[in-house]
């Protein structure tokens, strides 16, 4: 088990109460230094099912999904629907500066461990609460899952194929990781906050709104300067339909013609197919600087793009992410997993970490940091926790409850 | 009047497009001063010259303020640097090094303001052999493996717009909330060296460990999710409307029946459990969607959700700003003012969270060199005399 080590939040304790609605909140704030105790029901929680598992062994303890998304955090097993459970979590709510939920609006209230309880045992205690539609509203009791949060959020409708069903991004949930992310910038907001008013606060994020905020290229549609585009529809007002995503030698790569355009201007694409004999003279005499580029005709723009796509696939992804570099075209690969392991500037920048996971006798490659700090760096501390994992070093060594008290709360299903 | 959450706090900007105006701009919303250094030819805010007053330019420079000023002038660069130097924070997002060639690196400024904390986000970060590349989060987001994942199995990867341009900047912001805490408690700046490429890749995490650990390639699987059958957007009444419906559970799969009034089907053998729901999920679909279609996307999604089953209407950007329900409680846009009292717009909310202890007032979007008396005279300390100077040799605009 690596040590906990000296991060920019060391000396701030998280007790996180969230599933996988809000999950990589606690990762954040843990891999830059919090100590961050992740609080289960016992027996784990519901989100250990989730996988991919470690070697497809649907095991609690290895749930690939879990691990990803709780490093750096310590685990305990909690009861908090019991009376017993509520005093043990109020007792650590006492010393804790952030608790993180994903509960049902009301729930917590409920309990007696809502914002207006848990002021009264620390004023300074911020508290961030994670829910598909946020506190209130006619929504607020609705259900959601990431497929309902990104066609509510918006950002289904503009793309896929028009004769299929608009699409979300395949597997686990992006929205409840966005959700996340603004939970954690939400948290450390009020950390702000807290240094000139003492006081803690509640923070609200509602999942839905997090995948709005992910769609504000909506703005001109929002404004009515632009109706809502037909999906599948290239750019509006273009002459023409552009390749954006061509195949290669070996998958995929992402790139448009732009003629001048400061996004993806061609000169240089040009220049690097001319300089292994892919360009013709029509390619080479273009003009690209013209600034109807964008209304060229359809045949225009086939003419443009047929010795690119013929350039293209005769380059794999590594080649054309090394060529894009050194001629400095904006374009690249359509990365799968195993070519981002390979990626030369992640690996040079020391981005992949190997987490050490003594009870599977190995070591497996996680990404690591999300910032280069210059002071003290990002980094995960330690892998997810087992279940009650750090029962006995919290319970017993910080709350001083007795072994035969542990065991009386255990068979009693409080922890 | 009520101190603003970050009021007191100064960030200069160098910035475009995206990911660096939607950095700062949580900061501005709440209540920093947050100048933009900008020139007509380097507008930030994007293409169309981000031109105060139009579009999305508008929309993500609320609060700020704006300094006309080129900076690859000797002079012009010395103002920058005063100006900068009253800074708590410095952010830029142009490619790898740019900055550092015309003098406004972290390396000179921690010279002028050694506690400073600066923030540069660009493509692939600051260092390693891609560092000084230059993209946009279009083709970004291939890179960071989300172009793969998106679509249908059997055709090609679907476009997903500038994904990673939504992942980046509240990364940004957390970076620089941690660096100005543990300022605050040593007295100690920093350089944030951001990658897009970094902070994307974290939302990818569990396939990542899928491929380290099975090497398991992910690919895309349209809109199917082991765990959830029924589990897609179905056609519904009218013109390219859908409703997504996600059922999880036994419980949800017999309310969902029910809704449907087709109590049978629970027990349907091809149905009756989620195994058998992925085994025929091709038929289930169809039926789902026969149901689907007779009605309007809205009463399929208020049906399901008053029944405990997850569904929800694919809004469009209309659809979000004129009929959601959910967002106009909330107040979830709001009308701002556009500069230089031309109307106003609408804009989505100062911050990604509420809090019950503060609340943003949004302003309108700064025209370039608004604040240029100010920032010349009271930050810069520049007299009449050499700012008259400077704009006759055009630094100043």
């Amino acid at each position: 088990m690596t040590e906990k080590t000296e991060g920019m939040l060391s000396p701030y304790r998280v007790l996180d109460l969230t599933d996988e609605k809000g999950l990589i909140c606690g990762k954040i704030l843990g891999d830059m230094g919090a100590d961050v105790i992740k609080i289960e029901k016992p027996g784990g929680d519901a989100t250990r099912n989730t996988g991919p598992f470690y070697h497809d062994d649907p095991d609690p303890e290895k749930s690939l999904f879990w691990f990803a998304l709780n490093t750096s955090k310590r685990g305990i097993t909690l009861n908090i629907e019991t009376a017993e459970g509520q005093e043990i979590f109020k007792s650590l709510a006492k010393t804790a500066d952030f608790v993180i939920e994903s509960f049902p609006p009301g729930y917590l209230d409920k309990l007696g461990l809502g914002y207006s309880d848990l002021e009264k045992i620390n004023p300074r205690v911020i508290l961030v609460s994670i829910t598909p539609f946020g506190q209130t509203g006619p929504y607020k009791d609705w259900k959601t899952s990431d497929i309902v949060a990104w066609a509510l959020g918006g950002d289904m409708a503009p793309y896929g194929d028009p004769d299929r069903p608009p699409l979300r991004i395949s597997h686990h949930s992006q929205a409840y990781l966005h959700a996340g992310s603004d939970g954690a910038m939400g948290a450390l907001t009020a950390l702000y906050q807290r240094w000139s008013t003492g006081e803690g606060q509640q923070v609200d994020v509602s999942i839905q709104e997090a995948a709005v905020h992910s769609s504000i290229h909506h703005n001109p549609t929002w404004n009515s300067e632009r109706p809502p585009g037909k999906r599948g529809e290239g750019m509006p007002g273009a002459g023409h339909d552009s390749i954006r995503l061509w195949p290669c030698k070996d998958g995929y790569v992402s790139w448009s013609h732009g003629g001048a355009s400061r996004l993806g201007p061609s000169r240089p694409l040009i220049r690097w197919m001319d300089s292994e004999g892919w360009a013709d003279d029509f390619l080479r005499e273009y003009d690209w600087e013209r600034p109807d580029f964008t209304r060229i005709p359809q045949d225009e723009m086939d003419r443009l793009e047929e010795p690119t796509a013929r350039f293209f696939m005769s380059h794999t992804k590594a080649e054309l992410l090394e060529g894009a570099v050194k001629y400095e075209v904006m374009l690249y690969p359509v990365a799968t997993t195993a070519d981002m392991l390979e990626n030369p500037q992640l690996v040079n920048r020391g981005f992949w970490v190997d987490v050490e996971h003594p009870e599977l006798d190995d070591t497996i490659t996680y990404p690591g940091a999300f910032a280069g700090l210059t002071e003290l760096p990002l980094r995960i501390s330690r892998r997810a926790p087992l279940i009650g994992e750090h029962n006995q070093e919290i319970y017993e060594q910080e709350l001083d409850i007795a072994k035969e008290k542990l065991f009386i709360l255990k068979q009693d299903g409080v922890i | 009047m009520a101190k603003k959450l970050f009021e007191g706090l100064r960030i200069v900007e160098v910035t475009v497009y995206q990911t660096g105006p939607l950095t700062t701009q949580a900061f501005s919303n709440l209540g920093a001063e947050v100048i933009k250094i900008e020139t007509g030819s380097q507008m930030t805010g994007g293409p169309g010259g981000g031109a105060p007053g139009v579009g999305t330019a508008n929309a993500k420079a609320t609060n700020k303020l704006s300094v006309s000023l080129n900076f690859a002038n000797p002079k012009g660069l010395e103002a920058a640097r005063r100006i900068i130097a009253t800074a708590d924070i410095f952010v830029e997002n142009l490619a790898g090094h740019s900055l550092i060639r015309k003098g406004l690196g972290y390396e000179d400024l921690k010279k002028i303001k050694p506690d400073i904390i600066m923030l540069s986000t660009c493509m692939q970060g600051q260092t390693g052999p891609y560092a000084t590349h230059g993209a946009s989060g279009h083709k970004l987001s291939a890179l960071s493996g989300f172009n793969h994942i998106y679509g249908w199995p059997d055709r090609e990867p679907a476009w997903i717009a500038a994904y990673t341009d939504n992942i980046a900047p509240p990364y940004n912001v957390i970076a620089i909330l941690a660096a100005l805490d543990y300022r605050r408690r040593t007295g100690k700046g920093q350089f944030l060296d951001m990658s897009q490429n970094e902070t994307g890749v974290q939302f990818m995490a569990p396939l990542i460990l899928d491929y380290t650990a099975n090497k398991r390639v992910a690919n895309r699987e349209g809109n199917k999710y082991p765990y959830a059958a029924p589990h897609n957007a179905y056609r519904c009444e009218g013109e390219d409307r859908w409703c997504a419906i996600s059922v999880f559970t036994e419980e949800e799969w017999h309310s969902f029946c029910r809704v449907i009034g087709d109590t049978a089907l629970a027990e349907d053998a091809r149905f009756a459990t989620l195994a058998a729901r992925k085994e025929n999920e091709e038929e289930l679909d169809r039926l789902v969607n026969e149901w689907t279609i007779n009605h309007s996307a809205e009463e399929v999604m208020t049906l399901m959700q008053e029944a405990g089953v997850a569904a929800g209407v694919v809004q469009n950007a209309e659809d979000q700003a004129q009929r959601d329900p959910q967002l106009r409680h909330r107040n979830f846009f709001s009308e701002v003012d556009r500069s230089g009292g031309t109307g106003t717009f609408l804009s989505p909310p100062g911050a990604h969270f509420l809090l019950s202890k503060a609340s943003c007032e949004l302003l309108p979007s700064p025209n370039l060199g608004e604040h240029n008396d100010y920032i010349f005279k009271e930050l810069a300390g520049l007299t009449d005399e050499e700012i008259t100077e400077m704009a006759d040799a055009g630094i100043i605009e």
